[in-house]
């Protein structure tokens, strides 16, 4: 058994989990995606040396391309490119989400400026603007009035790339100073933090401080069939509590991170990790 | 022992991983280890707009 974990940069979560392995005594290589060079009609012979490819490369980019190839070359990896695509885009998690009958925010898509003016007064102050990639928490605005809506649209078309141009716009959820962050390893929730912050922004990379929330049935319930909304894997869901409609999937993150989510849940995300793929390669094996 | 780029401090990278991202304790830059034997460490990319979970 030998597996390779894919990174663009060393976080505590990838010594986590070569602590794990190395606990296990399980074969790994660790790969830097900038050292990747592949001559797609040409599998490299180095891939078929590892029984799955985890890939933890902190660019979204550069790991979705990777997946996309080694997939092709028939090499087991996690999470799916398919999953890991629709998670990087909010519009394709969101359509997904929709399609399950997942509870998510009501959100609009438009391209010119104007007409995101017009969608954002149907739908009513405050809403939220998010580029449909980024993750961190990074350019999300909440955008109280018109002045802002048109300065953060005009800052969007002259200084965003073309991406920046698909204007994608979310109600707002008044959430009580927190939202849930939810760890779904395959069918189960194996444990969820609460991220509180002062800031209506609550991710931990912009300081929101994580504390235990219980895995209800519910949540459970829900977490697991928006993670099989996007085909499912090794997937952290964020989700906000609406005072009226109760628990609302936001976004799905395909290269979660943890550090701060085992100390006050208690759970060993990064061993359940390695359950989860070990399991899959052995199905694997069986098959 | 490697030197930090920015300020030429005396950076120590036992214990750390190939790709392990540190602080210089005299400047705080934001460095990333790219040699464990010898030791070399450079200034860190910055975080990209791809980059996040």
């Amino acid at each position: 058994m030998r597996l390779a974990i894919l990174t663009s940069r060393i976080r505590v979560e990838e010594k986590l989990l070569v602590n794990a392995l190395e606990q296990r005594a399980i074969a790994f290589d660790i790969i830097d995606d900038g050292e990747l060079l592949f001559d797609l009609a040409r599998p490299g012979e180095r891939w078929r040396a590892y029984d799955a490819v985890l890939c933890r490369s902190v660019s979204q980019s550069r790991g979705l391309a990777a997946l996309y190839v080694l997939e092709h070359w028939g090499i087991p990896v996690y999470n799916a490119a398919a999953v890991t695509a629709t998670c990087n885009d909010k519009l394709l998690t969101t359509l997904a989400l929709l399609r399950a009958g997942i509870p998510t925010p009501r959100t609009l898509l438009a391209f010119d400026p104007q007409v995101t003016i017009e969608g954002i007064e149907m739908l009513g102050y405050p809403v939220v603007l998010k580029p449909i990639t980024g993750s961190w928490g990074r350019l999300l605005a909440r955008i109280n009035d018109r002045d802002a809506a048109e300065a953060v649209l005009e800052h969007q078309e002259m200084l965003g790339s073309y991406q920046h141009h698909v204007h994608y716009v979310q109600e707002y959820i008044a959430k009580p100073q927190r939202d849930i962050r939810a760890f779904v390893v395959g069918e189960r929730t194996i444990c969820a933090i609460y991220r509180t912050s002062e800031h209506w922004v609550t991710n931990t990379a912009r300081g929101a401080v994580a504390s235990n929330c219980p895995v209800t049935p519910e949540l459970n319930s829900l977490c697991v069939r928006a993670a099989q909304a996007v085909g499912g894997g090794i997937l952290a869901i964020d989700v906000l509590e609406d005072p009226q409609r109760g628990l609302l999937v936001n976004e799905i993150n395909a290269t979660m991170e943890f550090r701060n989510s085992i100390a006050p849940t208690g759970v060993d995300i990064p061993n359940a990790m390695l359950d989860y793929v070990l399991s899959g390669i052995q199905q694997g094996v069986m098959r | 022992m490697a030197h930090c780029p920015e300020c030429e401090a005396e950076i120590t990278v036992q214990g750390l991983m190939m790709g392990e991202i540190i602080y210089c304790p005299d400047c705080s830059a934001e460095l990333e280890v790219l040699g464990l034997e010898p030791p070399a460490v450079a200034l860190a990319p910055e975080v990209e707009e791809d980059w996040g979970e």
